[in-house]
């Protein structure tokens, strides 16, 4: 496994281990794997390709070249609703935090994709399932504000569960807070790209996840706007196969590739740099 | 099975005796006048025990009363309203209706998300949840009204976008996330108004804009409560205690600064003075217009940003940053 990065060795703060076992099981095709080679495997089971769930730090580690310069890394989320259902919402985003290792949902920053300048914006799924609230919406807006001041493109590596629950309309009102920001963002000419991971569903994919110039979805992710189980109670017949995997999205025209987690940091930086290439190379 | 309709049956009951002594007093000439009197006495107050002080999740049932005004009920109280269908790829959604017509003379954009009054109706509009067209068809009409310069009237009733296979494959997300797009930097006045069902994305998907009007009993919410309670409780039966905590009615939603102005209902919903609360709407949304169409179209669209901008509820903690 490659060294940790110096951005990553004076964030500080890791996620716990969620548990000791030197074996994780590949939910897909119950291989037994040793953790120890999980990183250096990318986080892909060998056998059958699956990919993990990986952590927003390790997802930075997979795509920044070098230093990842976090920004609005303090933001914290309020209680708008003094939410409780079965424990209150206070609790369960402090358990998040100790869990994740995390402040919130998404890490926000600047860094160098293949070599291309770049903000990046990551959401972990770990964190409330991603879910999208006050504050990963004010992160992704920050984010893409700066980048229009910076004149950089704008990335976002999504894993969501959709609008946070717990925040009320307060949550849903982050669509139209990201949706906005990503319109002005789009007036500037500057490219923005997603990167749909699993899952990405509901409020983020219904703004700005499908805001992008380009989407690129990562291979074997559950992506789409309602649950599976939604649909289920809703229409009461079988699904198709791969319904709302990345292959069936790109067959039905919604996104614009399917990348293996492998390919992901040279395919965004092709992108990327077709984006950057000057117009004065203009063939004679 | 409607909890108001419920409720209000006794109620109902009354009032046709009402009518009946009524048809007598004129037809038999026999005075029933002090019998009437009592018994809309009665009426009266039978009305304010039922209505007088409804639980959150009363309302959300009140909101879909099956003879509450509907988005066509507003748009056809309008001046020379003419239907555009189609989303010019795929097919009419029947769940949204697009068109144009006056407001007091003035040319708006309209539309609407719309439900059906019987289920043959429903089955047609499929219960007001749109597909991906339907949100197409919004874009087109957007695009109109950007183009022409004329304000865009929405008017949200819907208990969701429709989740099935279908939608699915024709990319309801990404249909929903252009009109919001679209919506964020369209260059002419958006007036929103939530007269019945806000249900989360899909009533958003036509709901940004720079004033959002919403009908007293109507609810908004991040999730239905049926779906909240099966979420959080696994137990759908626990809508009523979901219908509490989401903070969906009116007067929550202005708190928070979510909404912009409140429409009163009468004492018993919408449905009980159907013309005057159209009368009371479309009144609001010519005041919203008539003030918006003023701003030069640059500070529309800023004012619009910052309305977004500034919903959260968030705090930095400026220690975190020294501790490191
Ligand atoms: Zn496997």
């Amino acid at each position: 496994m490659a060294p940790t990065p110096n951005w990553l060795r004076r964030r500080g703060a890791r996620p716990e281990a969620a548990s000791d076992a030197l074996w994780d099981i590949c939910p897909h095709c119950n291989e037994r794997l040793y953790k120890k080679d999980l990183a250096e495997l990318l986080w892909v089971c060998p056998k059958c390709g699956h990919n993990f769930r990986i952590s927003a730090l390790d997802r930075i580690s997979l795509l920044a070249d070098g230093d990842f310069r976090e920004v609005a890394e303090d933001l914290m989320t309020g209680d708008p609703l003094q939410w409780t259902d079965r424990v209150s919402y206070v609790t369960k985003t402090a358990g998040d935090r100790t869990k994740s290792g995390l402040m919130e949902a998404i890490l926000t920053g600047f860094c160098a994709i293949d070599g291309v300048a770049v903000g990046l914006g990551v959401m972990d799924f770990a964190f409330r399932g991603g879910t999208m609230g006050s504050v990963v919406g004010e992160k992704v807006t920050l984010l893409i504000e700066e980048c229009g001041r910076r004149r950089l493109p704008a990335v976002v590596v999504c894993a969501s569960g959709g609008a946070r629950m717990e925040e009320g309309m307060v949550a849903l009102m982050q669509m139209a807070k990201t949706s906005a920001a990503v319109a002005r963002f789009a007036e500037l000419g500057l490219p923005f790209i997603t990167v749909l991971t699993d899952p990405t569903t509901g409020g983020v994919s219904a703004s700005y996840g499908f805001q992008a110039d380009v989407i690129i979805a990562e291979s074997g992710a559950a992506i789409g706007f309602a649950g599976r189980r939604v649909i289920d109670q809703t229409i009461r017949q079988k699904l198709p196969d791969g319904f709302q995997s990345s292959e069936f999205l790109l067959e039905h025209g919604q996104v614009d590739m399917v990348v293996r987690r492998a390919d992901l940091k040279p395919t965004l930086g092709r992108v990327l740099r077709f984006f950057a290439a000057r117009l004065a190379a203009v063939p004679a | 099975m409607n909890v108001i309709v419920e409720l209000e049956k006794p109620l109902l009951e009354l009032e046709s005796k009402i009518e009946g002594l009524k048809r007598l007093n004129e037809t038999q000439r026999v005075d029933f006048s002090v019998e009437i009197r009592a018994l809309e006495a009665k009426a009266n107050q039978l009305k304010a025990e039922i209505f007088g002080n409804l639980t959150p999740w009363q309302r959300v049932h009140l909101a879909r009363h099956p003879r509450r005004p509907l988005a066509l009920d507003y748009i056809t109280a309008l001046d020379g309203f003419t239907e555009l269908h189609g989303d010019r790829t795929f097919r009419d959604d029947p769940a949204i209706v697009a068109g144009f017509a006056y407001l007091s003379g003035m040319p708006v954009y309209v539309l609407g998300e719309q439900k059906g009054r019987d289920t043959k109706e429903n089955l047609y509009r499929n219960f007001g949840m749109p597909h991906p067209e339907g949100y197409r068809k919004a874009q087109r009409i957007m695009k109109l009204a950007e183009k022409f310069r004329r304000p865009l009237l929405t008017f949200v009733d819907t208990p969701g976008a429709y989740p099935g296979i279908g939608a699915e494959e024709r990319g309801q997300s990404q249909a929903i996330a252009a009109c919001l797009q679209l919506l964020a930097g369209l260059r002419t006045p958006i007036v929103v108004n939530v007269t019945g069902e806000g249900g989360s994305g899909g009533a958003l998907g036509i709901a940004l804009g720079d004033h959002i009007i919403m009908l007293q009993h109507a609810w908004y919410s991040v999730a239905s409560p049926e779906a909240a309670a099966s979420i959080l409780w696994s137990d759908a039966t626990k809508a009523d205690e979901a219908a509490k905590r989401l903070r969906l009615t009116s007067e929550e939603l202005s708190e928070f600064g979510i909404i912009d102005e409140v429409v009163a209902e009468p004492l018993g919903g919408a449905h009980h003075d159907t013309q005057d609360v159209i009368r009371r709407i479309l009144d609001a949304d010519k005041r919203a217009v008539r003030r918006l169409m003023r701003l030069p179209t640059d500070e529309l669209i800023d004012r619009r940003y910052e309305k977004y901008r500034k919903i959260g509820a968030h705090t930095e903690l400026l220690h975190g940053r020294a501790a490191r």
